[in-house]
């Protein structure tokens, strides 16, 4: 018994800085974000202390309103892509042999050895006027002019999905690869069609996966406010856009902090969600 | 004779450089139950698997009721399996996934809560439809893997290793049941093991398999009084295997001479040549210690041991060749490096096939 309180107590002791760590770094910054939102904007730089709901009032002009449901838009298109894209990914990716599935996981991998947002310039390159993309379509005769895709919509997209995939599919390779293939070959045995089995028992079991995925994708693709900048060119103006330039052109730190608050309160809504929908606190490649 | 419900002919799988089933022969009759008994790696598994759909054979055919199955879906044979592992869907009730096939066969929900009913008292386990599945316990999840084939009434319930994972006594008790319901329900049972004891206690025929072929096929009394080649005999109890030659063939009579002296065994049938070379087996129970009526071998004690609540004895003749006799009890009037005598009765003596 007392050998065992001991234990417990030295776990406790490691535990320390771990949570010193998550107080002084999250949850600080969050209360104070919450603090500043509710105060009002000094002249100059930052903040006077007069309490204040004008913050959130603001939010619900048309325009700040827009600025959600658009991010809401292009986070929903971008996941939609990142979930047919990246499922079969991740389901085909866990059916590999050993040796391939760690070549796969090698090649995840790679990309993140290098900064996002290098990998976006990049981007700009094949999509440009004349880009990579261009000459290709051009000196294969499929198109006859530059398609001018840089600081569209559609690169947006792409460059979202891009920048998540990744996310999606170590999530559904890590369900997939834990599932019990007995299960499926148990279906068919008693009369499910192969697509019947996949729906009823496959993506049953890795819809934990399937779900983590698209938090993981759709929460931060709310506030990836340099890919928009970047390959949509301003013209796409997303909440992660506004907070930024409220905070730092706008000089309005309060507006800021309200708008981050409203952002984090959605996500923090879909999170919930997901844990009634799978019954579950636990996140799949997350915990 | 009974109808045939399943034929297989000639099937042959290779796993890559791996062959695994070297043509394999077999016909099955309705109601029967069937048992493949062989050491892990013999291809029993892979059988069963071809005959529900899950591996297709490089060749042969798999007949299923009159009907070539060979090329057929899983989905479409009319077949159900016990895995292993049971493979119960854990995100469905007990109750979901007994109903799992009738529900893609469309059959009407009450009809099917009344037949989910009728399946869970049939393996007793009323009254556990609600229940979750990871809930249950090894003996329990059987039952309920069980329940979820019969409830489609198959032409076949393929069974494999279906109790390897219990405790000896709940196998015993499962073993009991199992026959039990294959009885009452009439449905052809094909069965896995690689227990001698469940093989013969449940089995209307065994089939010994070893190295991707059939060994022997035959009732549990065949296989286990006439094995016809030394691996069967090996395999199925405990057997001395000797080597003799024919001296003599004479009616019904072989005399074959070994190492330790003269034997006889009954021909069946067959003749022999004198002086052939012959492989023949004795069972460890058969073996006389007194009382001899046929030519008695002189014999040395060489240790006793008690195992298993059987007395083991083994014998030495002829310096080199041990003989293993097993006795009930603990005390039987041997001691070591005693001089004494053995006899085999005619009728024990089992001549097998020469291995090729």
């Amino acid at each position: 018994m007392t050998m065992k309180k001991r234990k417990n107590k030295s776990i406790y002791l490691m535990l320390v800085p771990i949570y010193a760590f998550t107080i002084i770094f999250v949850l600080f910054p969050i209360l104070y974000m919450i603090l500043l939102s509710f105060l009002s904007k000094a002249e100059v730089w930052g903040v006077v202390k007069e309490v204040t709901l004008d913050n959130y009032k603001k939010i619900t002009e048309p325009l700040y309103i827009k600025t959600f449901l658009d991010s809401i838009k292009l986070a929903a298109i971008s996941t939609g892509f990142v979930v047919l894209l990246g499922y079969p990914f991740g389901y085909f990716m866990a059916k590999l042999s050993k040796k391939w599935k760690r070549r796969m996981m090698e090649l995840i991998m790679v990309p993140f050895w290098t900064s996002g947002l290098m990998r976006l310039y990049g981007w700009i390159i094949v999509f440009r006027s004349n880009g990579t993309l261009d000459q290709i379509l051009m000196g294969l005769h499929i198109t006859k002019s530059p398609l001018k895709l840089l600081y569209s919509y559609e690169a947006v997209v792409v460059g979202m999905i891009y920048a998540l995939m990744p996310f999606m599919v170590l999530s559904v390779y890590s369900s997939a690869e834990k599932m019990d293939w007995t299960l499926v070959e148990a279906a068919r045995d008693l009369g499910a069609t192969k697509f019947k089995a996949f729906i009823t028992i496959t993506l049953k079991q890795t819809m934990p996966g399937l779900l983590s995925g698209v938090i993981l994708t759709f929460v931060p693709s709310m506030g990836m406010f340099f890919v928009a900048d970047l390959l949509g060119g301003n013209k796409i103006v997303l909440v992660g856009s506004v907070i930024q330039e409220q905070l730092t052109k706008g000089r309005n730190l309060p507006f800021a902090a309200a708008m981050s608050v409203v952002l984090m309160l959605l996500t923090t809504m879909l999170i919930s969600l997901y844990k009634r929908v799978t019954g579950s606190g636990e996140m799949e490649g997350l915990v | 004779m009974r109808e045939v419900i399943l034929d297989l002919q000639d099937i042959k799988k290779s796993f890559g450089k791996n062959e695994i089933l070297k043509g394999l022969n077999l016909k099955v009759h309705e109601g029967e139950f069937l048992t493949f008994l062989g050491a892990s790696g013999c291809g029993k598994t892979t059988t069963l698997r071809i005959i529900a759909g899950l591996e297709m054979p490089d060749s042969g055919q798999v007949i299923l009721n009159g009907v070539d199955v060979t090329k057929k879906e899983p989905n479409e044979r009319d077949v159900n399996t016990v895995f292993q592992n049971y493979a119960l869907f854990p995100h469905m009730s007990v109750e979901d996934n007994i109903a799992y096939g009738l529900k893609l066969k469309k059959v009407a929900k009450n009809e099917i809560k009344k037949r989910v009913k009728e399946v869970l008292s049939l393996v007793q386990l009323e009254g556990y439809e609600k229940r979750r599945t990871t809930e249950l316990s090894g003996g329990q999840k059987q039952r309920v893997a069980i329940a979820r084939a019969v409830v489609n009434n198959p032409k076949i319930l393929l069974l494999d290793e279906p109790l390897g994972a219990l405790d000896a006594k709940l196998r015993h008790q499962m073993q009991l049941e199992l026959k039990k319901l294959q009885k009452s329900l009439g449905i052809t049972f094909l069965y896995i093991t690689h227990d001698q004891e469940e093989a013969i206690n449940m089995s209307d025929r065994i089939v010994v398999m070893k190295e991707g072929q059939f060994e022997q096929i035959g009732t549990p009394d065949e296989i286990y009084n006439e094995p016809k080649t030394s691996y069967v005999a090996a395999f199925v109890g405990d057997s001395n295997i000797l080597t003799g030659t024919v001296k003599e063939c004479a009616e019904d009579k072989v005399v074959m001479e070994f190492a330790g002296g003269t034997v006889m065994a009954q021909a069946k049938g067959k003749s022999y040549k004198e002086g052939e070379q012959v492989v023949f087996s004795i069972r460890r129970e058969n073996i006389k210690l007194e009382d001899h009526k046929d030519m008695p071998i002189k014999a040395v004690v060489k240790e006793k041991s008690f195992a298993g609540g059987m007395l083991r004895i083994v014998f030495l003749v002829s310096d080199n060749i041990e003989i293993v006799a097993s006795r009930q009890g603990i005390n039987y009037n041997l001691v070591p490096g005693e001089e004494t005598e053995i006899s085999f009765a005619s009728e024990h003596v089992v001549i097998l096939n020469q291995e090729m």
